[in-house]
């Protein structure tokens, strides 16, 4: 099939759908109604369920309870929809159960407004619930890789038994940009042993609990989880390195951000000011490791983000402060453009001078 | 070429269905594009509009703070968005229902009374139409019997009647002069 025109929140929808995903339970907010609204209008022809739960806390504990029995099932909300839903994602966890859930952020704290962010940036990859837990944290930055990074999410979230946060933004959730579903790819659903579900007395009862009373007991079991996590750590990492190897200056961003300091960096780079992106595209496992590398012939890394500062403290961590780790930003909605990022790049590479 | 086009005007002109269908044309010929709409607490009657880039390179933001092209339908959107054109830059205007002509000469203007023609037409709803016709012969965005059977292509068979309502509006403001 040829390439659609397709929203952001329409194209994770549709490649949920795809991946087998069968259960969305959400509750609506903009700016991702339209997921909601999609899922309503397919679901049914799949012969799945797109249920609109009375609230945001229902609807994760609906995802809870679908995962529990073996099934794919994704929620998706916006900021605060996605703070209320953060005890259910603990549970989640402490279940190791997977599930997809998608973020497209708007501009906080509180209410807000409904306009782009990446604010949710500490929530997502420090601590979407109580506890000692991570999640797995993708960051696309195109309509097309929003809906791969869907069809990833499935597989990620069901070979870990962890779940997924897809972190998007209101530009890349409402923006519409050519698709082609076809060259997706699929990581078809494992078998669940573990899942819940009726059996007819034929083997051994399967028990899926967060509550562990025995401090010794509970120890095991986070120990046991955080194997997994070093396990992602290893194996997970992803990133786009665009002109970072032999770069001066290198930025540090993602999601809708990354592509607006691509263009600046194309831009710096016929002004003579060697640049170079590095976008990570798992925030959660974080590109330490190339960024450490990196920072041995770098001059200097700028991080870009759409909040005060929040991912530049990972690159900082990431690189040791070998290098000066700068940081720019706009929030609350507003967005920067790329000669505003070439006009950092600019001030840097002056001080460097 | 980068073309960055924002088209303004009333809920219910058509201005987000005449976006994507310079988008959804431009991804038939291998742009790259995107569009995005306002989003907000939109109402019936108020403004809106929707932001379309047409590129054959990366595209890195969809906001556009300059428009290079602006199509705007009623006074609101042509006094919001004319000073912001970029200098060198192209306004279409409907006629009928903005009076005003820009206080600048760094930009080319075209106006049509485009409600009028698609009153006069007895199609009311297609004044999008009739400003793409326009539109299209004032630029070289796409060639003219591309996006005329494009659009009207896109219209299913059962709905014949549309299809021949659609060429006539878009034939209405291809071949008018100002």
């Amino acid at each position: 099939m040829a390439k659609v025109l397709i929203k952001g929140n329409e194209a994770v929808a549709e490649a949920a759908i795809r991946s087998g995903c069968r259960y969305y339970f959400g509750y609506p907010i903009t700016p991702q109604t339209e997921i909601a609204e999609y899922m309503a209008k397919k679901m049914p022809t799949v012969g799945g369920l797109c249920l609109q739960a009375e609230s945001e806390v229902a609807a994760i504990n609906m995802v809870y309870g679908a995962s529990a029995s073996g099934v794919r099932v994704m929620t998706s909300s916006s900021s605060p929809g996605i703070s209320l839903k953060s005890e259910g994602v603990s549970y989640i966890v402490g279940c190791d159960l997977p599930c997809v859930i998608l973020n497209v952020q708007r501009g906080g704290p509180g209410l807000g407004g409904i306009q782009p962010s990446q604010s949710d940036y500490y929530q997502a990859t420090k601590a979407l619930g109580h506890g000692d837990m991570q999640l797995f944290v993708l960051a696309p930055s195109s309509v097309q890789e929003m809906a791969q990074l869907t069809a990833d999410a499935f597989g990620i979230a069901d070979k870990y038994r962890m779940p997924v946060l897809l972190l998007a933004d209101g530009a890349l959730g409402q923006m519409m940009e050519p698709v082609d579903f076809d060259a997706l790819k699929f990581t078809p659903e494992p078998e669940k042993p573990w899942a819940v579900n009726g059996h007819g007395g034929k083997r051994k009862k399967n028990i899926i609990t967060s509550l562990f009373l025995k401090p010794e007991e509970l120890e095991a079991n986070v120990l046991e989880r955080d194997k997994k996590y070093k396990e992602v750590d290893a194996n997970e990492v992803r990133y786009e390195n665009y002109l970072c190897d032999d770069a001066d200056i290198i930025i540090v961003s993602f999601g809708i951000t990354a592509r607006i300091s691509k263009a600046a960096v194309n831009e710096a780079r016929k002004q003579g000011v060697k640049a170079g992106l590095l976008r990570p595209i798992t925030l959660s496992p974080f590109p330490s490791e190339i960024l450490n590398k990196l920072a041995d012939n770098a001059s200097a890394f700028l991080s870009v983000e759409l909040n005060m500062g929040q991912m530049v403290n990972d690159v900082k961590l990431a690189t040791e402060c070998k290098k000066p780790v700068y940081f720019y930003g706009r929030t609350g909605g507003s967005l920067m453009s790329s000669d505003d990022v070439l006009d950092e790049i600019k001030k840097i590479s002056g001080g460097l001078k | 070429m980068t073309n960055k086009i924002i088209l303004a005007g009333f809920g219910g002109q058509g201005i987000l269905f005449l976006g994507k269908k310079l988008a959804s044309a431009g991804m038939e010929k291998d742009l790259n594009v995107t569009w995005l709409p306002s989003y907000g607490p939109e109402q019936r009657g108020g403004t809106c509009n929707c932001s379309v880039i047409l590129s054959d390179t990366d595209i890195s933001s969809p906001i556009i703070s300059n428009p290079d092209t602006l199509v705007a339908f009623n006074i609101q959107s042509y006094e919001k968005f004319m000073p912001k054109i970029n200098a060198g830059g192209v306004l279409f205007a409907d006629s009928t229902l903005i009076d005003k002509r820009p206080e600048r000469d760094d930009i080319k203007a075209y106006f049509i009374p485009a409600t009028q023609i698609a009153n006069d037409l007895g199609t009311p709803k297609l004044v999008n139409v009739v400003m793409l016709g326009y539109l299209i012969k004032n630029t070289d965005f796409f060639d003219k019997d591309y996006i005329r059977s494009y659009l009207t292509d896109s219209l299913p068979a059962s709905k014949a009647s549309l299809r021949e309502a659609n060429g006539k509006a878009f034939d209405a403001g291809y071949g008018y002069n100002e």
